[in-house]
């Protein structure tokens, strides 16, 4: 079966582009279903402890929050079917509360189950080629991928079939289930990084070798949380046949030297940053030319069967230009704008790359209701061959839209509240859910967002603004990735307060960096005035067509810490 | 025994859905104001040892005292942002948690 199966196809507009369990991944996760189902009967009856429960609920991507249980459900590489955009929509409804939070590693967040549905929900899922596992507890995480992958104009190669094949390799991997603390793989083919590779515990690129032939771009040792670290480079160029075995030997030399003994160190990144690239390098390529490689020797029938699941979808043959897009952008100024910002050149001509926005002004980051999801499936399916991707910025993408339907598919999506026109600006602000929901949180930080989000909402001073990242985290552990937000938000706690700190100058691109402290923490309500001022200086200093990040490191950090020093003689408190 | 700095009551979640509870006279209450409040040393670790079988009995998880101010009618109220907004919900959706309940029935028992 392809991934645009014939007889999928022959309904219209309902292909599934995405990889569909062979019989030993059904049986897998059907078992892992049955398996939890009885841990939760017995937990329920007392039969066990919670101390023996966890790690089983953790496993299955269950945590324990402020106000309920929340469940946290893999999409793989970040791609869903209508069907399955629809499956989410149904237990929003049956089992949560109407809605998901769609979050920065491309899952989806149920904020309320009960634990006694968490089975049945795991059903549910199942029924539709999906699953909580790896979602948490100390293993190689969900794989993720450019959101782009597969239709974006800058791509070498797909990312995905690469992505599934370590899936495959890491989700049985028992020596890999109890690893010193998690660990994150994300991979890209394009020359833009929109994968945060050098954030990842490992990032690959797929890239040409010395022959033309896709090898690996390997990076090793980035990540956020309470020490952020900028991946490095550990091997330029990779062959794909080495590829397992590579990784493996990362693995196990992360295995063997990563520090069990203490939480906060126990990251790969730490390892890299305390023993230096060069002799891990030494020690990965020692172990890698010293191993037994057969059990890893490269499976091209495999990899092929995999990315044949990732085959383009039936493409029409359309000119480059669409007369229907021009006359509708003369005609219509908001869809106009729209077309500008959300929208990204396809590989194939005719064709467009819708990213749909789920930052409306003062609305929750990633979150969407079921009637939402609901659209959004219909528009896909209407609109894109079936298919969705969801981004690391918190949104979803339509992958492969007609230049002439924009148009129509806009109208649909502004009618559900889906068409605002700010991908990649100021609002698209990433936030992760803070202390609105998340026991280890030091603050809030959806509600700054929200701010932010208002503050901002003119889309036109927005677009003059240009391409800024906003990213704001509720404590220290960075899942709302401020690190390399341009201006990057992180809530804590000061005298019984929470207050936030501002950092300016991230980049989670190939450029990456990691932002610089401004200055002492600020309170919730003046987030938003420091951001306006920051903005404003930037405006004024910006050369040409420099973006704030640029403007930044031309400037450096003192000119910038003086607007906030001015800020507080205005009767900030920092 | 030792005067507390703050008055405390019994935080905890519960298990089958993670609603978060508070421990009064007769048991486990949705509503913080029916919590009972430990005054000193001795009343707090009593409370600390009644949910200790509240977790043997697997009722509850994530049992913690938390520090609390009382109102003029002796209810008690936590002090921290942190329990405060578990008290009530996200604060960015209101008509979800216990303050939807509130709202609902006007009582959020
Ligand atoms: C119950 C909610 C959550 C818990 C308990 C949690 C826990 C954590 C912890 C402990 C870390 C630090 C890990 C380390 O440095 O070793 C972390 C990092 C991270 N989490 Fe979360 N998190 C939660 C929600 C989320 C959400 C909603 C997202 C996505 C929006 C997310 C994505 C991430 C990311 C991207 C990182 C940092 C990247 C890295 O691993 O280096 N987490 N999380
Ligand atoms: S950054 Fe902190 S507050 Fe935000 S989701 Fe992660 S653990 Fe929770």
């Amino acid at each position: 079966m392809t991934a645009h199966d014939p007889q999928q196809a022959a309904r219209p507009n309902t292909p599934t582009t995405t990889y569909l369990y062979d019989n030993y991944d059904t049986a897998f996760v059907r078992e892992r279903v049955a398996e939890f189902r009885e841990q939760v009967r017995r937990r329920l009856e007392g039969a066990t402890t919670e101390e023996e429960f966890r790690p089983f609920r953790l496993m299955n991507g269950l945590y324990l929050q402020l106000h309920a249980y929340m469940l946290r459900v893999a999409i793989p590489y970040g791609t869903l079917t209508a069907r399955q955009m629809r499956s989410l929509a149904d237990i929003a409804d049956k089992w949560d509360k109407g809605y998901g939070h769609f979050t920065t590693r491309q899952n989806l967040q149920f904020n309320w189950p009960k634990l006694v549905d968490v089975p049945d929900i795991l059903e549910a899922l199942a029924e539709v080629e999906m699953h909580a596992i790896q979602t948490s507890g100390n293993c190689i995480r969900n794989v993720t991928a450019d959101h782009f992958s597969g239709v974006a104009a800058d791509e070498y190669e797909d990312p995905r079939p690469t992505a599934e094949f370590l899936r495959q390799w890491s989700s049985l991997h028992s020596e890999f289930s109890f690893l010193p603390r998690k660990f994150k793989i994300a991979v890209s083919g394009a020359a833009q990084d929109r994968a945060a590779v050098k954030v990842h515990d490992i990032g690959l690129r797929v890239v040409a070798g010395p022959g033309g032939e896709p090898g690996y771009e390997v990076y090793v040792g980035g990540g956020l949380g309470r020490s952020p670290f900028v991946g490095k480079v550990v091997r330029e160029f990779l062959p794909r046949e080495d590829l397992l075995a590579y990784l493996e030997a990362i693995l196990r030399v992360y295995n063997r030297f990563g520090r069990r003994d203490n939480k906060y160190k126990a990251r790969i990144k730490i390892l890299v940053h305390e023993t230096g690239l060069d002799q891990i390098r030494a020690e990965v390529e020692a172990e890698f030319a010293a191993m037994d490689r057969t059990p890893f020797a490269h499976d091209a029938e495999e990899f092929a069967r995999i990315a044949a699941f990732f085959a383009p979808p039936p493409y029409e043959t359309l000119p480059a230009q669409s007369e229907a897009l021009q006359s509708a952008k003369r005609e219509n100024p908001a869809f106009a704008a729209f077309a500008e910002v959300n929208v990204s050149a396809h590989k194939i001509d005719g064709y467009a790359i819708v990213t749909v926005s789920l930052k409306p002004t003062g609305g929750i980051p990633g979150d969407a209701t079921s009637a939402q999801m609901r659209v959004l499936a219909d528009a896909s399916e209407k609109f894109g061959f079936g298919e969705l991707r969801v981004s690391h910025e918190q949104n979803i993408v339509l992958p492969h839209v007609k230049k002439d339907d924009l148009f129509a598919l806009w109208r649909m999506l502004d009618a559900a509240g889906l068409a605002t026109a700010n991908v990649g600006l100021l609002t698209d602000i990433i936030s992760c859910p803070g202390l609105d929901y998340c026991s280890l949180a030091t603050a809030r930080s959806i509600p700054i967002a929200q701010a932010i989000s208002r503050r901002f909402k003119d889309e036109e001073r927005q677009r003059e603004i240009g391409r800024l990242g906003i990213k704001i985290s509720g404590c220290i552990n960075a899942c709302g990735h401020h690190h390399v937000g341009a201006i990057g938000v992180l809530g804590l706690e000061k005298k019984g307060q929470e207050s936030y700190q501002i950092t300016l100058g991230g980049d989670p691109s190939l450029s990456a960096s990691v932002g610089e402290l401004l200055g002492p923490g600020v309170g919730a309500d003046q987030v938003a005035d420091v951001i306006e001022h920051i903005v404003d200086f930037y405006l004024s200093e910006r050369q040409g067509e420099e973006r704030f990040i640029d403007t930044w490191r031309r400037l450096g950090h003192a000119r910038f810490k003086d607007v906030l020093r001015r800020e507080g003689e205005n009767g900030a408190d920092i | 025994m030792a005067l507390l700095k703050n008055p405390q009551i019994l935080i905890a979640s519960d298990l089958r859905d993670g609603e978060a509870l508070f421990l009064g006279a007769d048991g486990w209450a949705r509503d913080h104001k029916s919590a009972a409040v430990a005054r000193d040393s001795q009343e707090a670790a009593a409370l600390e040892a009644r949910g200790k079988g509240e977790i043997a009995a697997n009722r509850v998880v994530d049992v913690y005292l938390a520090d609390v101010g009382l109102e003029a009618d002796g209810s008690p109220t936590p002090l921290h942002y942190r329990e405060k907004m578990r008290i009530k919900g996200p604060s960015v959706r209101p008509d979800l948690g216990k303050q939807a309940r509130a709202a609902q029935s006007g009582d959020a028992k």
